[in-house]
């Protein structure tokens, strides 16, 4: 079509696609509380279930990916860093590997929580998913940074949001420690092989809103150029 | 002159033509910036386009006319052949306008502008003597065809981060818009009024002094302004679209803004591309007219109305729908980057106009987005396409050179039946 030409100059800015990876990862992950009760309630049935949907969102996750990379060729001229989107890109990816590694090692041992820890075990849950959910709103702010040509007011605002993921990333930090005394103190009556993977499973949790964080320090990065 | 008539005759009809390829495809990149970030409707973009096409081809295109007319070529070098002199125009306006065609048909990034100048200078050089040219002011307007794009991009670039300052960065971002974006509706109507008055408006008989131009410029700025302030005190405020994107309500106002500038684009570019078409056609009814080449002779009122009625047709039959399909492409540009691309081109191409320059209205526009972007204002621009465009002259002059000389010794074959020289 003649005149086309013109309209060719723009190209497709990643923010939005990156938005739509980010909110897909947050799916991912809210996956883990329905999963975790129904693990707590010993429901094999609903576990396999919340299981396949979080396996679900993490391959269209990565479908979002690779759609993403390969969109954004080095002749693309952006207000954001070439490389600090796919980096971005790639930590949000890796949060929803943590969270399929949490599902998958319990279903795959039928793995149980021991009751004393249920509890603190939920809240590690909860605060991880709330590490996601303080992650998303950050990079949901990539589009109103973009907006005021990285104003000072946005990024401060953006600054804040980024504050906070840090601190409740330090509160799964802190439930991890009490969580792993409390299993130190069950050893004694539970199987060692069990004993070993429920640290697995602790560690594995844990790394959801270590990751998470890294997606803010990443989009930190992004706003310091 | 033996075919007098038929000079005037094809003139008209192949001036009307480049006109209504004009219209048909270069309008669209002017006016689809504005009906991509969504500030106009197709329709209202066609409506606006018209009028003010019409407006600036009419009352601001007399100087730009006058350089294709007269200023590239030496006439006094066919002194003794006038009729040399018109089968160059007719085959530059023919080799202009058939590159073009090409050109959109093959979706090519080519300028109007490159092409006539391109083809003048082509057949003035093959069919008149290297010595015809001058070449002064050729390389001034080669020159402006570089410094165009980086004015506007300059520009773009600083009215976007007075945006950024005064509006989009602050604490109250709505409340900054409904103050500012007034002034810059007064800019709009400012520079088109001033540029128009200083230098285009004596063939309607209007002829004002320095200062009564200033005063009728700030006068038009006021009027512009009120109308938008109003436009803009009318606009529904609704806090619940800021729910996803905080800025959905200010970019509301910035679509209000972007309407006149919408409106100072299509002005501008009918004011400087007009002459494209109108300008060889010019030359040859003067000398038809008066069988000698003159150099000063007033231009005609009815050239000028002959282009901007062509881009009008140009418009209304074809133009409406590239428009229309350029305007569905360019989805990630907002009213408040759009403003500032289109205030910065218009402003360049206006001011390019007055001094009687051709530049290319696309490329002008396209360096005031380059400059947005550099604002970091645009998600993504593609610096591939955007090179390409730029470069596209370097094909554009020798294409639009060789069709005329064909075209030339075409006609010269045909009607020339005068000594050789």
């Amino acid at each position: 079509m003649s005149g086309s030409y013109f309209s060719a100059i723009f190209g497709k800015s990643p923010v939005r696609p990156l938005q739509e990876h980010m909110e897909k990862i947050l799916a991912c992950v809210c996956e883990l509380i329905p999963f975790t009760e129904a693990t707590l309630a010993r429901d094999m049935e609903a576990m396999l279930v919340h299981h396949r949907n979080i396996i679900t969102m993490e391959n269209e996750a990565d479908a979002l990916k690779k759609e993403l990379r390969m969109r954004l060729p080095s002749t693309l001229f952006m207000p954001i860093d070439r490389r600090d989107v796919l980096e971005v890109l790639t930590m949000q990816d890796m949060v929803a590997g943590s969270a399929r590694d949490v599902a998958g090692l319990i279903v795959g041992r039928e793995m149980q929580i021991p009751e004393p820890m249920a509890k603190t075990y939920k809240k590690l849950i909860k605060r991880s998913v709330d590490a996601c959910q303080q992650a998303f709103d950050a990079i949901n702010e990539l589009d109103e940074l973009i907006e005021t040509g990285f104003g000072k007011v946005e990024r401060k605002l953006v600054g804040r949001l980024l504050m906070k993921l840090d601190i409740i990333e330090q509160d799964t930090d802190a439930i991890q420690v009490k969580l792993r005394n409390e299993l130190f103190k069950l050893e004694d009556e539970l199987h060692p092989v069990n004993v070993m993977f429920l640290y697995k499973v602790i560690e594995n949790t844990g790394t959801i809103g270590d990751r998470a964080q890294r997606v803010g320090s990443r989009l930190q990065l992004m706003l310091a150029r | 002159m033996e075919f007098s008539l038929w000079y005037l005759g094809l003139a008209a009809a192949f001036g009307l033509f480049m006109a209504w390829g004009i219209g048909a495809n270069d309008v669209a990149n002017a006016m689809a910036t504005s009906v991509g970030s969504k500030a106009l409707t197709i329709k209202q973009a066609i409506l606006v386009a018209a009028v003010f096409e019409f407006a600036g081809a009419f009352l601001a295109g007399g100087q730009v006319t006058a350089t294709i007319r007269n200023g590239i070529i030496d006439a006094s070098s066919v002194e003794s052949n006038p009729e040399l002199l018109i089968f160059g125009m007719l085959a530059a306006l023919l080799a202009a306008a058939v590159w073009l065609l090409i050109a959109s048909r093959k979706g090519w990034p080519v300028s109007t502008t490159h092409s006539i100048v391109g083809a003048i200078v082509g057949f003035a050089v093959v069919g008149i003597g290297v010595e015809a040219v001058y070449w002064s002011k050729v390389v001034t307007i080669a020159a402006s065809w570089v410094i165009s794009p980086m004015l506007s991009g300059l520009l773009a670039f600083f009215i976007f981060m007075s945006v950024q300052k005064f509006i989009l960065g602050t604490k109250d971002p709505l409340k900054n818009a409904r103050k500012y974006v007034p002034f810059y509706i007064f800019a709009v109507g400012f520079i088109l009024a001033l540029v128009t008055m200083l230098k285009g408006l004596k063939h309607v008989g209007l002829d004002l002094s320095y200062f009564q131009s200033l005063i009728v410029a700030i006068v038009s700025g006021l009027i512009t302004m009120s109308i938008g302030t109003f436009a803009i005190s009318r606009i529904k405020i609704d806090p619940s679209q800021d729910a996803s994107f905080r800025f959905t309500n200010v970019e509301k106002i910035f679509g209000i803004l972007m309407v006149f500038t919408a409106c100072g684009m299509a002005f501008a570019h009918g004011s400087n591309d007009v002459a494209n078409a109108v300008g060889p056609v010019a030359a040859i009814v003067s000398i038809v007219k008066t069988g000698v080449v003159v150099q000063k002779s007033p231009l005609s009122t009815w050239i000028l109305l002959l282009g901007a009625v062509g881009i009008v047709l140009g418009l209304a039959t074809y133009g409406w729908r590239v428009i229309r399909t350029v305007g569905k492409n360019i989805t990630e540009l907002t009213p408040s980057r759009g403003f500032a691309a289109e205030l910065a081109a218009a402003s360049t191409v206006v001011i390019a106009s007055g001094t009687g320059l051709p530049i290319s209205t696309t490329h002008t526009l396209v360096g005031a987005v380059l400059g947005v972007g550099i604002a970091r204002g645009i998600g993504a621009l593609n610096l591939r396409v955007i090179r390409n465009i730029m470069l596209s002259w370097i094909v554009t002059l020798p294409a639009g050179g060789l069709l005329a000389i064909l075209f030339f010794f075409l006609l010269k074959s045909i009607f020339y039946n005068g000594p050789i020289i």
